[in-house]
């Protein structure tokens, strides 16, 4: 565990990619290979189940650091991770045991078994045994909230570095529904690897944004500098649902988010045309709510996510299937070195040959002689309950992660009002102890409704003017919230808007951010309801 | 009619109408006894200034000319029968606390404040009084410092690691304060310490003092950037990021507050290491010197004062927030409010007054 705490505490202490890379490498060159299965897992957001819930473990840490409860939640306010918050309040910062990373998770994954009276006994000796920084880390791993601020991408690098095997390799043998306990280093690391998990998913390809922020426009002469002639291209809509890859090998089907869970059960509409597909079949689209033939906007969709029953009512409501748009793996061969043109025509094949066309849908190919068409269509996106556009080069191959050159998304822009601050509330980890999560309202004649929380868009720099202003004019405090004076008006941008009976604005937002401060604005002049409302578009 | 307190907070400071003195005041007043010489302490605009000595030179390179009178720690002086007297802080070189009495009814007043020794600065000495006005900048629990040595040979190993790999050196805190312990504390057989106009204007000021400190060697254009590789740079926090720094590049940059305890505080700097170390009292410094005062009424002037406030009730004292301009709010140093420690290559620093509250940057934290 002392090897794994210092990783985390290097990599913390590391700006620069190499450093980190070499931190990384430093690691897998040191730890036994179960640590190194164990710390993989633990960064690709494989965690342990949480064994003791989260009360619990909050009651004893009040408990184990001799402090008043309250303090204990006043001090979480101001560190902004419970489980840092935990490990700073305990007393203690001498490390007494070698156990090593695997041999904690081992004891975390049968803490669950024990009585409360073990578990509270287990985790004060446990506590004890480990300094500040071990503890720190031990408590993420025990409470679930395990995230590090290294991409995959670096950990595939570092590994690739020290195995010599190719980093698309790893990253595809990392994908998918592995356990560090039964997955061994030996098997990760073989030339040839029996591939034995039929339902291991291939990395996803991600597409780079053509077009940084709305701010910065791309002009039709620029596409053509950067892509070049628009024959060799072809754009799709860009679909606001889950995008998901879909497979069927051994009679068996699996669909995996992009966020690599296993979401099969999720979606019981899409079982039957898995099924019916030849063996040996992968498909990437994206999963979407439909009505009669037409999408609907991702917030239907949104109220079956993170339901652990769907009930009829909201299978009848918010019913999904999926839009194709590639296909990985066809009769058990992986495809993915095609052209995207190849690639097109078996998934259309496929697609013409399903006896479920409601729900095996192919995302169209929308036609386009030269950029300055394309452009015009772009503008229709929203009608088509779409974020934009996709361009895929006809001869790119489907690659691993997010590359620049082959394909692009073209986002519409934003929608966007102007609103004023009336409430603050402090932020967690980077933004511990600065308020940075605001509420934004519009006038409602001369009242202001709240209508969005946002939390990103500024510079740090504007962050601490705010959070100074914030903390200057604070009109009441509820709790963690502040009601702030109403002065600060911002743009607001957003990606959709519907109706909702559950705001008091009568509206929600799609993705809603600081698109820019708007210092030149007195708070008078921010929008209105009206504005919001005019913007459902009915 | 109920007896007019000995000490008042008002708008323009804390206030002694018996004597007719202010202590730090932050507008201008006629009899100003100075805590320390931090640009959230030290006003100018004032038309006397009492302070402890080895304030003197500090006070006068930061303010001006300014009609200044400096005494020892523990030597008295008296404004309308009201006793004025300076006991140590532990803070900075040259801080104080002050201690007033009249009619045998004690305040002191601790401007910012540390129990820890540092080796540079006259260490801390707990004043017995009847009201104790304190600071609680790391007013919260989960602020617990380690002993120095730790620190400093976390700092000393990481300095060796970069001349190993050829990496310069740059550590960044405050000018006055932390800049000397810093000096004092590394381990100098390594190499040669250089150092920022502003901190090497400061270390003169202190020498010109009678002051000892280490050798520094001040950066100037014509400084060979492979001589300070060799070595280590002392920095304050407003060069970072500048061209002034990134000059010396490739390098890695420390950064030593006390802020650097908190993960979240440490990754918003982004420097590459955070050293936790801090000129100010940590939970247990504040509850001890508190405790040592036997104080009948602690007051509160800035940091975590609500959290403070609320625990040292329940634990029996007698506790109440004032608002000062000291920073009226948890964790303001944080806010990148103006500074009067902006860099200059040239090393001239005409020391504009701090503009408003929580102009913690100069407060050393």
């Amino acid at each position: 565990m002392r090897a794994f705490a210092q990783l985390f505490l290097s990599l913390d202490e590391s700006n620069k990619t190499n450093d980190k890379i070499r931190v990384l490498k430093e690691y897998f060159e040191t730890v036994p290979d179960p640590d190194k299965m164990h710390m993989l897992a633990l960064f690709t957001g494989r965690k342990p189940k949480r064994p003791i819930n989260s009360t619990l473990i909050r009651n004893w840490a009040v408990e184990a650091s001799k402090i008043p409860g309250w303090l204990f939640e006043e001090s979480y306010l101001v560190v902004g991770d419970l489980a840092e918050t935990m490990s700073l309040l305990m007393p203690g910062d001498y490390s007494t045991n070698d156990k090593t990373l695997a041999e904690w998770i081992m004891e975390i994954n049968t803490a669950g078994a024990k009585t409360e009276e073990e578990k509270k006994l287990w985790l004060m000796d446990s506590w004890a045994m480990l300094d500040k920084q071990e503890r720190f880390v031990f408590n993420k791993i025990l409470t679930g909230g395990f995230r590090v601020g290294v991409s995959q991408n670096l950990v595939v690098k570092a590994l690739s570095a020290v195995t010599g095997l190719d980093a698309a390799t790893l990253t595809h043998r990392i994908m998918g529904n592995w356990q560090p306990e039964t997955y061994h280093y030996k098997q990760l690391i073989e030339a040839q690897q029996a591939s034995d998990d039929i339902s291991r998913p291939y990395p996803f390809f991600l597409a780079y944004p053509i077009q940084e922020t709305s701010e910065k426009q791309r002009s039709v002469e620029e596409l053509q500098n950067t892509l070049g002639d628009a024959s060799e291209w072809q754009a799709e809509w860009k679909w606001d649902g889950i995008r998901a890859q879909l497979i069927k090998r051994d009679g068996r089907i699996f669909i995996w988010s992009r966020g690599e869970d296993l979401a099969t059960d999720k979606f019981p509409e899409l079982h039957p045309f898995l099924n019916a597909l030849p063996d040996g079949t992968v498909l990437d689209g994206e999963i979407l709510s439909f009505s009669q033939g037409k999408p609907l906007p991702f917030n239907v969709l949104q109220t079956r996510i993170g339901r652990k029953n769907l009930s009829k009512k909201i299978l009848e409501e918010s019913p999904v299937a999926v839009i194709a748009y590639d296909c990985l793996e066809y009769h058990a061969e992986d495809i993915r070195y095609k052209s995207q043109q190849e690639r097109r025509q078996v998934l259309e094949s496929l697609q013409a040959a399903t006896t479920f066309p409601e729900y095996f849908r192919l995302s169209p190919l929308i036609p386009f002689n030269s950029w300055d068409e394309l452009a015009a269509v772009r503008e229709q996106s929203r009608a088509m309950i779409a974020e934009g556009v996709m361009l895929k080069r006809k001869s790119a191959h489907y690659q691993v992660g997010r590359r620049r050159g082959d394909w692009w998304k073209w986002k519409i822009d934003p929608l966007s009002v102007d609103a004023v601050m009336v409430y603050a509330q402090k932020g967690h980890g980077r933004r511990a102890d600065l308020y940075t999560d605001y509420t934004f309202a519009v006038w409602d004649g001369d009242k202001l409704v709240p209508f969005a929380k946002a939390y990103s868009g500024l510079t740090d720099q504007e962050i601490s003017k705010v959070d100074y202003f914030v903390k200057r004019n604070t009109l009441e405090k509820f709790g963690p919230v502040r009601t702030v004076k109403p002065e600060l008006v911002f743009e607001i941008g957003f990606e959709g808007i519907n109706r909702s009976n559950r705001h008091k604005s009568g509206v929600a937002l799609r993705f809603p951010r600081i698109l820019r401060w708007r210092h030149d604005k007195p708070k008078e002049e921010a929008d209105t309801i009206e504005t919001l409302r005019a913007l459902l578009g009915d | 009619m109920p007896k007019k307190p000995l000490i008042e907070f008002t708008d323009k400071g804390i206030y002694c109408s018996a004597g007719d003195f202010y202590i730090d005041p932050w507008k201008p007043v006629d009899y100003a006894v100075i805590t320390h010489a931090h640009s959230d302490h030290a006003y100018t605009g004032h038309k006397h200034y009492l302070a402890h000595h080895l304030s003197r030179q500090v006070l006068l390179y930061r303010l001006g000319p300014i009609d200044l009178q400096t005494v020892e720690y523990g030597e008295r002086i008296y404004r309308n029968g009201v006793e004025i007297t300076l006991y140590p802080a532990g803070h900075v070189i040259g801080s104080a606390q002050i201690r007033v009495e009249f009619k045998g009814e004690v305040w002191v007043i601790s401007g910012d404040y540390k129990v820890q020794h540092d080796g540079v600065c006259t260490p801390f000495e707990p004043v017995k009084c009847h009201h104790f006005i304190s600071e609680c900048t790391f007013g919260m629990p989960v602020y617990q410092w380690k002993p120095q040595g730790q620190v400093f040979a976390e700092i000393n190993s990481w300095w060796r690691y970069n001349l190993a790999n050829g990496l310069a050196t740059v550590l960044v805190g405050y000018a006055l304060g932390k800049s000397q312990r810093i000096l004092q504390n590394l381990d100098l057989s390594l190499g040669t310490v250089y150092t920022h106009g502003v901190i090497e204007n400061t270390n003169q000021a202190l020498r010109n003092n009678g002051v000892e400190l280490n050798p520094t060697s001040r950066i100037t254009p014509e400084t060979p950037r492979e001589e300070i590789r060799k070595g280590i740079v002392l920095a304050p926090p407003s060069a970072v990021g500048t061209t002034w720094m990134r000059r010396f590049g490739p390098y890695s940059f420390g950064y030593c507050s006390g802020w650097m305890a908190i993960r979240g505080a440490k990754r918003r700097r982004a420097a590459d290491r955070g050293f936790v170390l801090s000129d100010h009292a940590d939970w247990e410094g504040l509850i001890s010197a508190i405790d040592a005062t036997e104080c009948e009424k602690v007051y509160l002037t800035h940091g975590y004062t609500v959290t403070f406030a609320r625990y040292l009730n329940e634990i029996g004292y007698d506790a109440h927030e004032v608002h000062t301009l000291y920073g009226d709010e948890e964790a303001e140093s944080l806010t990148q409010a103006p500074t009067d420690e902006e860099q200059s290559n040239t090393g001239i620093n005409n020391a504009s007054p701090a503009t408003g509250g929580g102009d913690l940057e100069g407060a050393g934290v």
